[in-house]
């Protein structure tokens, strides 16, 4: 924490997640990536979407947005349209962007928009007291998958970068310093970056699917884990059920509000101008 | 620019919205494509990019409101345009506007329904959708233009009234009037008053983003300007932050009604016809307003006392208005492309003052003057 507390609104705490969450891990590496890139508070944005990830914008001592559910990524696009020096960071959680916000997930990444998407994956709707998302995997138990979800599981990652994204990383809360270099790296490149961080919810989903507390759920992290280089090594039997981390795609393409600037210029240049002059207001 | 609007100009009345958006110093449009109205977006697309503006086609209404209330956020006038369908997709963000104050503009060209509906087919269907369509109980200004030079000064004033009061306004056009083409003589820029949000005198340390001035209105900082604070849909206190401490929430939602409620005169605007000495008065708005206004014309010739009575402001209703009404004339004859809806309205307002008739289409074929006319002189 120290030094990180002049980025937090210390007056909100204690915050309102359960003993054992992860996601105040996740929280402590999106600051510590902040310091390290020394961010202007006033000329960065955090906005967030709906669920326990996205409550974490209320903490957050910056321009700080709690959206509709789903939509974050839909209200940060028009924040960095109209102002596209500011740093605009995304928090949301799986539910959140994976199925009430799929399609505008899908639809930021394929513009390469300069935002940043910390997503908590913590597999599970944590807020509304643990029903399933699309990315709860196949037979875990939810309060409305009793008998076990029977629906393949996102990929979120792979639907990022399929999608158009131009960076997409993934980390644990037990390699919190490499969510933390990810994040960096995210917010470092110019278009859409995806950085999943993979949370514990030890209430909503740990309970129900014999995982105990939240530290044990850190240790499944640490043994199920492995680091992408490593992975490239090894055969599908290998990684049957593993979670790869670490820089997964990284790719620079063209950023859409630049090249939406590039268009404009473009037009001037033909007609000579057009630009009204602005109006006087009373 | 003065030159340019100054010359008359056959103008269809989605063009119209464009040109007094622009006036306004609109310069973020974010939409959906759906007809009819769609033009809207095709001339936004055009002619923000020239201006240093930005046009976006999002990927639904969902994200297209999203979007503007962002870009508003970030300080830019912004509006979106859609139809029925798209509406109704867009509540959960007017909703968001209304409790984050957050200015914003929605043209609805409405067409008919349910669903799909007609989709090229007129109506004023969502009369109520505009009122009560998100949840809760929520403060919202709608104002419904019946020709195209209206449809340009509405659309201006639509803008400065999100602006002044940080609400989303909603232009409630329909189809007839949106693609209808009439020659227009545009103001001059400088005849027309143009209203730009109140920033904050205090300096960011004690700024409180929701503390209201003395109209009941917070002053607005744009985010990136230097004043950091917290924007959210949950109930909140003066600094923005949630709470469901009853007094708070109470005061707040009560505040959120009375910033518009207060301020009625300035946000009502209506237009009268032959209504001094009238027995029989047509209230009529939009696309019904134009036979409606032919037919209190020909009963005049046939000497009968009738007059036109056209709300401008839909929502706060003209309540004030329509009761001085209702205490003069015996009939009140309310002619709309729907089953009832501001029908419903008139009588809750006059209850047994003056009986009210409605005269009510949703087959997609305009209300001719004669039918209003004939509605006329069965009640003389």
């Amino acid at each position: 924490m120290r030094g990180l507390e002049r980025y937090l609104r210390m007056e909100k705490f204690p915050h309102i997640w359960c003993p054992g969450c992860g996601n105040g891990i996740v929280l402590g590496s999106l600051l510590r990536a902040i310091k390290k890139l020394d961010l202007n508070q006033d000329r960065a944005v955090i906005v967030g979407g709906i669920g326990c990830s996205s409550r974490a914008v209320g903490y957050l001592d910056f321009n700080t947005l709690h959206t509709t559910h789903g939509r974050a990524l839909a209200y940060a696009t028009g924040i960095k349209m109209a102002r596209p020096e500011l740093n605009v960071i995304v928090i949301t959680g799986d539910g959140d962007a994976t199925a009430i916000g799929g399609n505008h997930f899908i639809h930021a990444a394929r513009r390469n928009i300069d935002l940043t998407v910390l997503l908590f994956n913590n597999n599970i709707y944590g807020m509304t007291g643990g029903q399933f998302s699309p990315m709860t995997p196949v037979h875990k138990k939810a309060t409305t998958a009793p008998y076990g979800v029977i629906e393949p599981n996102f990929d979120i990652a792979e639907l990022a970068r399929v999608a158009g994204a131009s960076y997409v990383g993934r980390s644990t809360t037990y390699h919190s310093g490499l969510l933390s270099e990810l994040i960096v790296e995210g917010i470092k490149n110019r278009g859409f970056s995806l950085i999943e961080a993979i949370t514990a919810c030890p209430t909503a989903y740990g309970r129900r699917n014999s995982m105990k507390g939240g530290l044990e759920m850190l240790l499944w992290q640490k043994e199920n884990a492995v680091l992408v280089q490593k992975a490239e090594k090894m055969d599908s039997n290998e990684l049957a059920g593993k979670i790869i981390i670490g820089r997964l795609h990284s790719q620079a393409s063209p950023e859409y509000t630049a090249v939406y600037q590039q268009l404009v210029d473009g037009i001037s240049q033909k007609t000579g101008g057009g630009m009204i002059a602005p109006l006087k207001g009373t | 620019m003065s030159q340019m609007v100054e010359m008359a100009r056959l103008m269809q009345g989605n063009e119209a919205v464009a040109e007094g958006a622009l006036v306004a110093g609109v310069r973020f449009f974010a939409g959906y494509p759906i007809t009819p109205s769609t033009e809207i977006a095709e001339i936004m697309a055009e002619r923000l990019p020239r201006m240093g503006g930005k046009f976006m086609q999002m990927e639904d209404e969902l994200a297209s409101l999203a979007a503007v209330i962002g870009a508003s956020l970030a300080g830019l006038k912004s509006m979106t345009a859609t139809s029925g369908p798209g509406f109704s997709l867009m509540q959960e963000n007017i909703g968001f506007a209304a409790m984050a104050e957050v200015p914003c503009v929605i043209i609805n060209v409405q067409r008919s329904g349910p669903s799909t509906g007609m989709p090229t087919a007129p109506a004023q269907g969502d009369v109520m959708q505009a009122r009560w369509g998100t949840h809760g109980d929520h403060p919202v200004i709608v104002l419904s233009p019946a020709s195209v030079r209206e449809v340009f000064d509405l659309t201006v004033r639509a803008v400065n009234l999100a602006e002044k009061y940080r609400v989303p306004v909603i232009l409630l056009m329909d189809e007839v009037v949106g693609h209808l083409r009439e020659k227009v003589v545009l103001p001059s820029t400088g005849e027309m008053q143009i209203i730009n949000r109140l920033v904050p005198a205090s300096n960011a340390a004690g700024y409180l983003p929701y503390r209201p001035d003395e109209n009941g209105v917070p002053p607005m900082a744009s985010f990136g300007d230097g004043y950091r604070y917290h924007v959210t849909g949950l109930a909140h206190d003066e600094q923005g932050m949630p709470t469901s401490d009853p007094e708070v929430v109470e005061n707040l939602l009560q505040r959120l009604h009375n910033k518009i409620n207060y301020h009625l005169a300035d946000i009502i605007l209506d237009d009268a016809f032959y209504l001094e000495d009238a027995q029989v008065v047509v209230l009529a708005y939009g696309c019904s307003a134009r036979p409606a206004r032919h037919a209190v014309k020909e009963a005049r010739q046939k000497g009968i006392k009738a007059g036109l009575y056209r709300p401008l402001t839909l929502w706060p209703f003209p309540e004030q208005r329509v009761l001085e009404i209702a205490r003069r004339a015996h009939t009140i004859i309310v002619p709309e492309m729907n089953l009832g809806q501001y029908r419903l309205e008139v009588e809750r307002v006059v209850r047994n003052l003056t009986q009210v008739r409605g005269l009510h289409r949703v087959h997609g074929e305009l209300i001719e003057p004669g039918d209003i006319l004939a509605a006329i002189q069965e009640v003389v």
